[in-house]
């Protein structure tokens, strides 16, 4: 029941509550991995999410190669609906709109992947360092995090890429994840501050190691499961507001995305010539690969948290 | 409940601070010269000309004065409520030109946004710890959350308005009206309307649903609730119990929300091309017109803050905790 609302987070306060309930009893549950395993590949909703989010992930892998055409390429006849030669029709301009949507899943992962991991490293930096120390640096960064939380990000990225013109796909997860993290700080900060008092945290104090390494070694550790399931959600918001962002205009210009398929159907108005295998495949690509991150997170914390579990 | 209202009016106000200067220094780090975009503009070729209309634009737009005094004459202005002027629409004053389409973003969110949130939480409350709906009700939850904001927009605007024709699929009103308090262009305003609140709406709606039964579940393996099961209280009361109590990370997630929201309001809107700030976005991207966008930004970011402090409000009536200086919300 872990942080379920996860394009922006507001499951955090849930999430709070419940990962520490859940804590003291999965205290080694990411350690081990085989046991981990095992009820990962034997929980339908992993499987099922994972399997769809694996397949687009492979076929913008490895697609590109055996298409004949490049995305942008002239291929075909105009406006052609899906047949053999072209298994998803082709544009206005005769572009082979499979093409399109192969070289598209492969930004969309990427820009999942980037700015999931740049929001993710924010995130739980502030988070550890805040949870941890406590005192000033705990009230200034929780300041930070609050001003951050509060500002509409998706409106900072559209200026930002507006004027700085964020022009490849790199940059624009960088972006993404720099305005995406205030949410995980907390979670993650009131979690070390439950765990800071325990004895083990202690002994390892009295051992003389530095913070860094008690973050890391005992800290961290404990909450291995949540932090992955975390970057899950990271992982699937980014590639929503990429698709936005992408959609007004302010997307990637050296690459193509789903978010710019979609926003050049609607700018060649494929709605009224009745295209419709020009905007449905992007749109139902980003909703599936999302939807299952979702639910494979869903069954992911029934993995880690044995109480939820079905008998 | 001073503490924590004075907390979170300090929070506001560094937020509005660091939004104004993100929003002064962002067009200040940019490759490349408004000014001379625009006299480029102009086409004239005559360099005297060229050289005077330059120091003109500078003048009126305050470039030519040292850094730290342009950012003061950017509050003192703002405070004006003067958000310069716009250059697509040169010479109208940008406040005007964006008064003139809040109305309309406002129109599809507010109702978008307090429906989904009361039919999300009913319908979630309802699926917990029932079987059937729980089935059916989540996995649709989840695609529905998943959906890109524009994408379900572009699929209504598609099937219900070209295919079936039952809804205009562009504009806020119908193009041969002209704007006045009729029966006639009311009721058309109101059929243009449809479209948008209805997409923004649904891909809200399942984020509530999914969030309210998983505290739902949460709260019912709660201490009190096991303690009033136990008493012998009915379900019915226990479930309400938990229910109020799961309305307050609700609350606390629907100002965490607007952001999001807001973001996909604009969106929905380029797509029906609906006349509100999501098409004055778009509007001012391909004109490059930098001083409405920003207006607009800003503008925007002022009705997040203001929504966010009218929660917090409703979140002190609705939390006693917070009125006793209890730690109810965290900051």
């Amino acid at each position: 029941m872990t942080a379920t609302q996860p394009t922006t987070g507001p499951g955090t306060e849930t999430a709070d509550q419940a990962a520490v309930a859940a804590a003291p009893s999965g205290a080694r549950a990411g350690g081990d991995l085989r046991e981990t395993l095992y009820f990962a590949l034997r929980n339908p909703k992993v499987l099922v999410g994972g399997v769809v989010v694996l397949g687009f992930l492979v076929l913008g892998l490895v697609g590109p190669s055996f298409l004949r055409y490049a995305p942008m390429d002239y291929a075909g006849p105009p406006m052609a609906p899906p047949s053999a030669d072209f298994p998803l029709g082709t544009t206005t301009f005769g572009q082979d709109v499979f093409a399109q949507f192969v070289a598209g899943l492969r930004s969309t992962f990427l820009v999942g992947v980037l700015g999931g991991a740049v929001a993710a490293v924010i995130g739980m930096t502030i988070g550890f360092v805040a949870g941890y120390r406590g005192g000033l640096i705990d009230e200034l960064l929780n300041m930070l995090t609050n001003v951050v939380l509060v500002i509409p990000g998706f409106v900072v990225l559209v200026i930002l890429n507006a004027y700085l013109g964020v022009r490849s796909v790199p940059m624009q997860a960088l972006y993404i994840g720099v305005f995406s993290w205030p949410w995980v700080a907390r979670a993650v900060r009131s979690q070390t501050l439950s765990l800071r008092s325990r004895d083990f945290i202690d002994l390892a104090r009295l051992s003389g190691v530095g913070v860094g390494t008690i973050l890391r070694r005992e800290v961290a550790p404990n909450m291995y499961s949540y932090l992955f399931m975390t970057f899950v959600l990271l992982f699937g918001g980014s590639i929503l507001t990429a698709a936005s962002l992408d959609f007004i205009g302010l997307g990637p210009t050296n690459a193509m995305s789903l978010g710019l398929m979609m926003n050049q159907a609607v700018q060649w108005s494929a709605l009224h010539l009745g295209l419709w295998w020009w905007f449905v495949p992007p749109g139902l690509g980003i909703t599936l690969i999302v939807g299952s991150l979702y639910i494979m997170n869903v069954g992911l914390d029934e993995v880690f948290n044995p109480k939820l579990r079905e008998t | 409940m001073r503490g924590y209202l004075a907390r979170k009016t300090l929070v506001y106000g560094l937020t509005f601070v660091v939004a104004v200067t993100l929003n002064w220094l962002i067009p200040r780090l940019m490759p490349g010269d408004p000014v001379q975009r625009m006299v480029a503009r102009a086409a004239v070729q005559h360099p005297e000309t060229i050289a005077s209309m330059a120091a003109y634009y500078e003048r009126t737009f305050g470039l030519d004065l040292p850094i730290w005094q342009q950012y003061l004459n950017y509050w003192a202005a703002l405070f004006r409520g003067d958000l310069g002027t716009s250059v697509w629409l040169f010479p109208t004053p940008v406040s005007q030109v964006v008064l003139e389409a809040v109305p309309y973003t406002l129109g599809i969110m507010i109702p978008a946004i307090v429906l989904s949130f009361v039919v999300g939480n009913t319908v979630g409350a309802m699926a917990a710890r029932s079987r059937w709906l729980d089935n059916v009700a989540l996995p649709v939850g989840y695609l529905v959350t998943a959906m890109p904001y524009m994408w379900l927009a572009i699929l209504l605007a598609w099937g219900l308005g070209v295919a079936l024709g039952w809804f205009p699929v562009a504009g806020g009103y119908d193009f041969g009206l002209v704007p006045q308090w009729s029966w006639t262009f009311v009721a058309d305003l109101l059929h243009h309307w449809v479209l948008p609140f209805l997409s923004l709406f649904l891909v809200s709606l399942g984020g509530w649903a999914i969030g309210m039964r998983n505290l739902i579940i949460y709260e019912l393996e709660s201490d009190y609730s096991n303690y009033l099961s136990a008493l012998g209280a009915p379900r019915r009361l226990v479930r309400r119990y938990a229910f109020r109590n799961a309305m307050l990370p609700q609350i606390t997630g629907l100002a965490l929300q607007l952001g999001t929201v807001l973001g996909g309001a604009l969106v929905t809107e380029i797509v029906f091309g609906y006349p509100g700030l999501g098409k004055l976005v778009l509007s001012a991207i391909q004109n490059q017109d930098f001083f409405l966008l920003q207006g607009t930004l800003l503008f925007v970011v002022i009705g997040v803050l203001v929504a966010n402090f009218v929660i917090d409000i409703v979140y002190v009536l609705v939390d006693p905790r917070t009125r006793t200086g209890l730690t109810g919300a965290t900051a």
